[in-house]
């Protein structure tokens, strides 16, 4: 299946904005006092928000995890009030209260962001089932990493979700560390998408660097999803360039498996690929890198310039 | 008035509601085809009347139970699910503390979570802890959740209903010897305010605040002491987050005198937060010290011979009044 060029266009430029996006706040996180908290990255990891969710309609909706600043730019969040929250102002997405782990953006169908591992899937299983009881052709994503494939909630989502056949796509972002453990030490089995056999929902690898083949194999699991075919289980295959969070030194890394990862930038794999089809030329491609920075420096500047929150605002926002 | 269980009760504001608000499904374990086949139980008959798209038996995955209902609050739906033991609770929390709780807080206010759990509690029937385990303080200590715990057929329908209407998590424990145990239930169409006490007896002595099974407990001990001229106001507190301080404060005031009452054990009990709340608003009020009456810190013992021992009774609690009453200044 060829991809339109403006679908490419669409990922490339997810990618670079989530890049700059991500690589300025690695800066903005070492700068103390500027932001409170953890900050935890997808460095290398965007084909996978940026493919999935060029392959979703506005109607979709995605639960996200800690590693969520790709998957909410490429849904379009929108990067000043993102900034904003990550630095716990009064004008980001959740007024302070979320900061960078938590961020919950309805306005783009994103409406959880949650931070304890595997707590999306079950989520996602009643987000998609509303979906179904209203008779909505829409889907949900939930992206979750290897590590919450050993949660308990990911085995019973991915079975509830198969028995009601519900619209759900469960993407397994695949980044080959939990925490200091690395792949092997945490899971036996090869592929995390062999599960999907147990729940009789089908298990597609993809390569989680490739974002045109995660955008094909996420429009075939939404077409199985909206015509009733109930969920996939999808593991884009990646690597956890950056520690845990920024503050991990990485020591349990080997530096030639993060080197050998950096050469397989999913920037550049799909740029490369449109600058030889002719899809975009070198000059625009240097004009999407401006651009992302001047919007980057622009959130940035909107969000250190923006108050925070009035202290008396903290006991607002629990109940209704 | 009808004569309903509590499960009865339950039944009807889950059909009442069903009825009319399409947004309103039920799931859980057995909800629709359930082991008990038992009209006294609470779901009895709804998947003959609503279907199985709104009437949904799950697998036993009380993690997922919960989820769903909180992925389904947030796109708007009004689900109510059910733990079947309280004990499971814990399967459950994650979702309920973590998400259910949280995440309205954490959008800033621009999601709400409308969705009820409904949670099957108490001792009594020799199941021993796994099944049995009062736990609704540990529901009060996440604070976005509601939590309800009635009484009374009438309160649990009424309570109940409103619980489906509120647009925040609410937890409703019932308990389940309440099921067997028949009360009025008014005919036509009420609710019961959640956040409101109620006074289940009126008196001017020591006040005693219970909720949940505990109540007949109090309204026989009361019954008992009224002989010796010891006249005990019942405050059924219904609600125990948010809490209805007024009822019990205004209560405390009148008697001078407080014994706080809950199945559940002792340390950590919610008994706890009632007596700090006297203690900072009313202590003035207080002409003894106030008393709790709980289950002690064990385990719910299977055997009936040391579940009785668990249980608070109505000998523990009038020995309670009395030592209040008794306690000169």
């Amino acid at each position: 299946m060829t991809i339109s060029v403006e679908k490419q266009k669409e990922m490339l430029w997810t990618m670079i904005l989530s890049r700059k996006f991500e690589e300025t706040l690695t800066e903005l996180c070492r700068v103390q006092g500027k932001i409170p908290g953890m900050m935890i990255l997808s460095t290398g990891q965007e084909a996978v928000g940026s493919g999935v969710c060029a392959a979703l309609v506005p109607e979709d909706v995605i639960i996200s995890n800690h590693r969520s600043h790709n998957h909410l730019l490429a849904r379009g969040a929108d990067p000043n009030a993102l900034m904003a929250e990550i630095f716990c102002k009064k004008t980001g997405y959740n007024k302070g209260k979320s900061g960078t782990l938590h961020l919950a953006v309805p306005e783009v169908n994103a409406p959880c962001t949650t931070t304890v591992v595997g707590g999306g899937l079950p989520i996602a299983v009643g987000r998609a089932f509303a979906q179904q009881y209203r008779g909505e052709k829409a889907v949900t994503v939930c992206f979750f990493g290897d590590g919450a494939a050993n949660e308990g909630s990911f085995h019973e989502a991915l079975n509830l979700a198969s028995l009601w056949q519900l619209p759900v796509l469960f993407v397994c972002e695949n980044n080959m560390y939990a925490g200091a453990q690395r792949y092997e030490e945490h899971t036996r089995v090869e592929n995390l998408a062999d599960r999907g056999a147990g729940y009789a929902m089908p298990g597609i690898v993809v390569d989680g660097n490739d974002a045109a083949a995660v955008y094909r194999a996420t429009l075939d699991a939404r077409q199985l999803a909206i015509a009733g075919k109930g969920p996939t289980l999808l593991e884009c295959k990646t690597y956890r360039c950056r520690g845990h969070g920024e503050q991990d030194p990485q020591h349990y890394q080997p530096k030639a498996e993060i080197a050998a990862w950096q050469e397989r930038c999913p920037i550049p794999r799909l740029s490369g690929g449109m600058l030889s089809s002719s899809a975009i030329t070198a000059a625009e491609l240097a004009a999407l890198e401006q651009k992302a920075g001047d919007i980057v420096a622009a959130a940035v500047r909107f969000a250190e310039e923006s108050p925070y929150p009035d202290p008396a605002e903290a006991l607002e926002d629990v109940y209704v | 008035m009808n004569e309903l269980g509590m499960g009865q009760a339950v039944n009807q504001a889950l059909r009442e509601e069903m009825a009319r608000d399409a947004n309103v499904f039920i799931a859980g374990e057995g909800v629709g085809v359930s082991i008990h086949d038992n009209p006294m139980f609470p779901t009895w008959g709804l998947l003959e009347a609503f279907g199985k798209e709104r009437v949904r038996d799950t697998p036993v995955s009380e993690a997922a139970i919960a989820g769903l209902a909180v992925g389904a609050a947030e796109a708007g739906l009004r689900p109510v699910v059910e733990v079947m033991f309280s004990p499971f609770f814990t399967l459950a929390s994650d979702m309920i503390v973590n998400h259910a709780a949280k995440l309205r807080y954490l959008s800033g206010g621009k999601s709400s979570f409308p969705l009820v759990v409904r949670i099957k509690s108490g001792s009594g029937f020799g199941a021993g802890c796994q099944h049995s385990h009062n736990l609704e303080a540990w529901a009060a200590h996440a604070p976005g959740l509601k939590v309800v715990m009635p009484a009374t057929p009438a309160d649990a329908k009424g309570l109940l209903k409103s619980a489906i209407r509120d647009d925040n998590p609410v937890i409703f424990f019932e308990d389940m010897m309440l099921y067997f145990a028949p009360g009025p239930v008014p005919e036509e169409e009420y609710l019961v305010p959640i956040g409101k006490a109620d006074v289940k007896r009126e008196g001017k002595d020591v006040t005693v605040v219970t909720w949940s099974r505990m109540l007949w407990v109090a309204m026989s001990a009361a019954g008992q002491l009224a002989a010796d001229g010891i006249d005990v106001e019942v405050v059924d507190l219904r609600t125990l987050v948010p809490l209805d301080k007024e009822t019990l404060l205004a209560s405390v005031r009148k008697t001078g005198r407080l014994v706080v009452l809950h199945e559940a054990t002792r340390t950590g009990g919610f008994a706890g937060e009632i007596a700090a709340v006297v203690m900072e608003e009313a202590f003035s009020s207080l002409k003894a010290p106030l008393r709790r009456v709980t289950g002690p810190d064990i385990p719910v013992p299977a055997s009936p011979a040391l579940e009785s021992a668990y249980l608070p009774d109505e000998a523990k609690l009038t020995a309670a009044i009395r030592s209040v009453i008794d306690h000169l200044y």
